[in-house]
């Protein structure tokens, strides 16, 4: 007896409270811009906020009443923003050729060490704060896949030797990995660049990156002296390659001593 | 019952965060700013009293008559969530800036510990009508104050030079128990 009146009192209040909000709903209910929710289903829905509003549905709605920048959505592309500009009027403004995260070292721990063991927390950011890492290299990759965990694109794979692969298929170049990550060593490049890259963060200098790690650029201009196209440059101890200017005729890789110097777009690291 | 020590009760000497440990949530999220944590307690008020009479009727008009009072808490919980979505359309509606200056923390008053803990601490201590509305506009406002107070410290922290290691959650969490130590020097001043 009791439990039936306990199911009447429980089942009766929720049933007059739903048909409270049901009638509220239906009285009150605010007519909302149809775009909004247009754009919305045009968005990537991954609710990354790479765009700077919290979530896509805020983002369409910003977009709408003019607040938000039309291609402020990054991980959309180049088809979303412009049918999102015929959606709106507007002119299409989508120019900007896709890009996707490249990660910078390939420090894999049988070449560049560890200072000691950590069994903390398996988040960079936390190692990173214990002592600085636990890496020797002080640039390179701790491996512990927190560019993984963040990615809203499962882009980013943990590799097996610590170091991440960015699958660049899915990588829409949002950049959260590269605010994630506590030592800079992703960056946004564009997708469609070509020839040798060095996959090195080390700023150290030459000898320091020497005891620390197997494969890191020492920054000894060798590959400067080398490259007929003077598409590389060192900056703080750490060569950089111009894709724009390298045509890939592999003069540097020659010369390298560290044999950093890679092509673009192979996995070196598994 | 006087309606005074009830207030002084309800704000300073068994403030509902700092000495209640109710709401702790929203003690910590929307402390970044002075502005947003005004916001928060201003909801607080509004939502806290609403459902504390809501329940109260709910109570004493139906459970206490049936005998049915261990469905206290389930109810209580049932009133809370669909009032706060209620006044959410009807806000919506009627008066847009209000609902666009509570914003997110509407909802989030939905799962706030301290509105539920209100509403069954007024029927356990016993309250009347008049003493549950006193009361529960009184818990509100000192949880108002206890936002305030601690989005004031926190402000002030972001500016100070400080170890990387107190920084953020820990001298949050330090600076809070601080807070509920000096709320501590109100216990006892009244009994009630």
């Amino acid at each position: 007896m009791d439990l039936i009146q306990a199911l009447a009192i429980i089942g009766g209040l929720g049933l007059l409270f739903g048909g409270l909000l049901a009638v509220a709903a239906q009285r009150f209910a605010v007519e909302e811009d149809p775009r909004v929710e247009t754009i919305c289903d045009l968005l990537p829905n991954a609710n990354c906020g790479a765009c700077g509003w919290p979530g896509c549905i805020s983002f369409a709605e910003n977009v709408v009443c003019g607040e938000a920048p039309v291609d402020g959505c990054i991980p959309a592309g180049k088809e979303t923003i412009n049918s999102i500009c015929e959606l709106l009027g507007l002119e299409s403004v989508a120019s900007e050729e896709r890009r996707v995260a490249v990660v910078y070292c390939i420090g894999t721990p049988d070449v560049a060490p560890d200072r000691f063991e950590y069994h903390g927390v398996k988040d960079c950011n936390a190692a990173q704060k214990m002592s600085g890492g636990f890496k020797a290299c002080q640039y390179g990759c701790l491996g512990l896949d927190t560019c993984v965990e963040v990615c809203p694109f499962e882009a980013i794979h943990p590799g097996s030797q610590g170091i991440p692969i960015v699958d660049e298929e899915k990588c829409t170049g949002c950049g959260i990995c590269v605010k994630a990550c506590p030592r800079d060593i992703i960056q946004i490049e564009k997708a469609d660049r070509g020839g040798k890259y060095v996959p090195c963060n080390s700023k150290d200098r030459g000898k320091t990156t020497r005891q620390v790690c197997e494969v890191g650029c020492i920054g000894d201009k060798a590959c400067v002296k080398a490259c007929p196209q003077d598409a590389i440059v060192v900056e703080e101890n750490l060569a950089y390659i111009d894709s724009d200017k390298c045509d890939d005729c592999g003069e540097c890789v020659k010369v390298c001593k560290r044999g950093i110097i890679r092509d673009v777009g192979k996995v070196y690291v598994s | 019952m006087d309606l005074l020590p009830i207030i002084f009760v309800a704000i300073l000497a068994n403030n509902i965060v700092l000495m209640q440990f109710l709401g702790i949530c929203p003690y910590m999220g929307v402390t970044q700013r002075v502005e947003t944590s005004l916001g928060m307690g201003m909801g607080v008020i509004f939502v806290m009293t609403l459902a504390a009479v809501i329940s109260w009727l709910i109570f004493y008009g139906i459970l206490e008559p049936l005998n049915l009072h261990y469905l206290r808490t389930i109810s209580f919980i049932l009133v809370i969530s669909s009032l706060v979505q209620l006044v959410e359309i009807v806000l919506k509606k009627t008066n847009p800036t209000l609902f666009r200056a509570l914003g997110i923390y509407l909802p989030l008053m939905t799962t706030n510990c301290a509105i539920l803990g209100v509403a069954i601490l007024n029927i356990d201590q016993g309250h009347n009508i008049i003493q549950t509305i006193v009361y529960a506009i009184a818990a509100a406002i000192g949880f108002t104050i206890a936002v305030v107070v601690m989005a004031g410290i926190r402000e002030r922290m972001e500016l100070v030079s400080m170890s990387s290691f107190l920084r953020g959650a820990s001298v949050t969490l330090v600076t809070a128990g601080i807070l509920s130590l000096a709320f501590m020097g109100f216990a006892g001043m009244v009994t009630l």
